[in-house]
């Protein structure tokens, strides 16, 4: 056993006790958020950006846009591209080297939340059909994991598209730059299930602790994009159903108090 | 759809003539490969996938042993020409996704605590694809794991709904995954009940995710006698051959 399994053990323990109250590590109700906070246009040389902490967690994610070639199948609609780093700066755990299985599916999850939801109407991003289109690279730094890095990862993604500029002006194409055609804001909740309880936004070590986790991705009119169980731990039928009601109403409160203030006006439904 | 053309259904039937709650037609075989400590060949629909278990055996690199239970590997593998167009060798990914949620999906079956500082090690290769190939993947793993005779507490049965023309349906085929509004595979233990895997995209509302899972676990029960079978006739057969 290593040293972090002993340790794991040790929480184990803690967090049994606390949950046999309802109470958590860090005294937060079973279904309540650390703090959160965005900044967005942070950093200058990306079309859109944003820095969002969750607790203890910091994520840095860059907006970059560029023409470039459709996929075959798909030749009138822009391309989005996802990519998260799990970079050794943020936790000891973290090794360098190519993305893992970790990094692999954080991201994977982050870029169904976006397109799944339809949340860019990618459609007004074809230049010349079947030549080109707007590329959208969303490129995800891990800075400090203190755990929910996908929640993080995924708010920061949403805030930045939210006030992402498209460079007309760099590329000659528009005398403006415009902002993105932003038609949905997905919001991703992710929960550990312990001993038949749910607990929102995991800190590192309650996600040590468990072994399964769930993420549920959903939009605004509070139907579902995504969804994703990590962790090799079962869940019964009820639980899950449980958890998806959950992630819908903890999705909504989130976007209503972060993500509505960063938008000059709200579409409507 | 909007403009009130069903092109998903006809006469109530889907494209290739199931009912909303059907499976395609499965056939599954235990026990396929020679060198192999367990295997299986299953065909679901259009996929056809082989699996392969190795193990409980010497963990290499070393470094990865765990001294107080086993340690479960999974590599699903699409072939290049298991596609309508070749797909470049190798893991790419989807397919490093795919390993990390399959492997997850049987761990909490097998009894790992039996085998300290060891890999099992499950290898699936896609020869054909029909949509569904990680749910497939997942049905031949758990034969082939069982094939094996490594210890479980059940199998692990996986497969998946969606939703097409704004209908709930089991089991999608290739064209209804590539059109169709949601994709949700699912794996679930059906002696206890218990999900091991659950992934979505697309979009659904609470109330049709709540349905789909109904049909979904009606499902798995379908596939996990099928599985079942599988083994029973395996053995049947090499008792036969001993005598």
């Amino acid at each position: 056993m290593s040293d972090n399994d002993i340790l794991t053990e040790i929480y184990r323990d803690q967090m049994y006790n606390l949950l046999q109250r309802q109470e958590r590590g860090d005294g937060r109700a079973l279904d309540e958020y650390r703090e959160i906070s965005i900044e967005t246009g942070v950093l200058e040389r990306a079309e859109g950006s944003a820095i969002v902490t969750i607790g203890d967690s910091k994520v840095a994610v860059g907006i970059k846009m560029q023409p470039g070639e459709p996929f075959p199948d798909t030749p009138d609609v822009g391309v989005i591209i996802t990519n998260a780093e799990l970079i050794p700066l943020a936790s000891p755990t973290f090794e360098s080297g190519p993305p893992g299985e970790v990094a692999v599916e954080l991201a994977r999850v982050v870029d169904r939340g976006v397109r799944e939801s339809k949340a860019i109407d990618l459609k007004k991003l074809c230049l010349v059909e079947g030549e080109k289109v707007w590329l959208i690279f969303i490129d995800i730094h891990m800075l400090d994991h203190g755990g929910n890095l996908l929640d993080a990862a995924s708010l920061g993604a949403i805030a930045a598209l939210l006030t992402t500029k498209i460079p007309n002006k760099q590329y000659d194409l528009a005398e403006e730059d415009e902002p993105l055609p932003i038609v949905d804001i997905p919001v991703a909740v992710s929960m550990i299930e312990l001993e038949g309880n749910l607990l929102v936004d995991p800190d590192h070590i309650e996600e040590a602790v468990a072994s399964t986790q769930l993420t549920i991705i959903s939009n605004r009119d509070g139907t579902l994009s995504g969804m994703q169980k990590m962790g090799s731990g079962p869940i019964s039928l009820e639980l899950l159903e449980k958890a998806v009601e959950l992630g819908i109403r903890k999705g909504q409160e989130i976007r209503e108090k972060y993500l509505y203030p960063l938008m000059n006006e709200i579409p409507r439904l | 759809m909007a403009d009130g053309v069903y092109t998903f259904f006809k006469d109530g039937l889907r494209l290739d003539g199931r009912r909303k709650d059907e499976l395609r037609p499965l056939k599954i075989e235990a026990g396929v490969l020679k060198r192999a400590d367990g295997s299986c060949y299953l065909e679901h629909g259009g996929n056809k996938v082989m699996a392969a278990v190795y193990g409980p055996r010497e963990v290499h690199p070393r470094h990865l042993h765990n001294v107080t239970q086993a340690i479960v590997r999974y590599k699903y593998n699409m072939a290049s020409f298991s596609v309508d167009e070749r797909k470049r060798p190798g893991p790419d990914r989807r397919s490093i996704e795919i390993s990390k949620v399959s492997r997850e999906a049987m761990e909490s079956v097998v009894l790992k605590e039996r085998f300290p500082r060891t890999a099992i090690d499950v290898f699936v290769e896609v020869l054909q694809s029909d949509a569904g190939t990680r749910a497939a993947g997942i049905n031949a793993a758990s034969v082939a794991m069982a094939d094996a005779g490594i210890p479980m507490k059940g199998l692990v049965t996986s497969c998946a709904f969606g939703k097409i023309d704004g209908e709930v349906v089991l089991d999608l085929c290739k064209e209804e995954d590539n059109y169709g509004e949601a994709d949700v595979p699912v794996a679930m233990i059906p002696r206890t009940g218990d999900i091991t895997m659950i992934q979505m995209d697309g979009h659904l509302t609470f109330d049709e995710f709540k349905e789909g899972m109904k049909l979904a676990i009606r499902g798995c029960d379908q596939i996990y006698e099928l599985q079942r079978e599988a083994l029973i006739e395996k053995h049947q057969n090499d008792l036969k051959a001993k005598e």
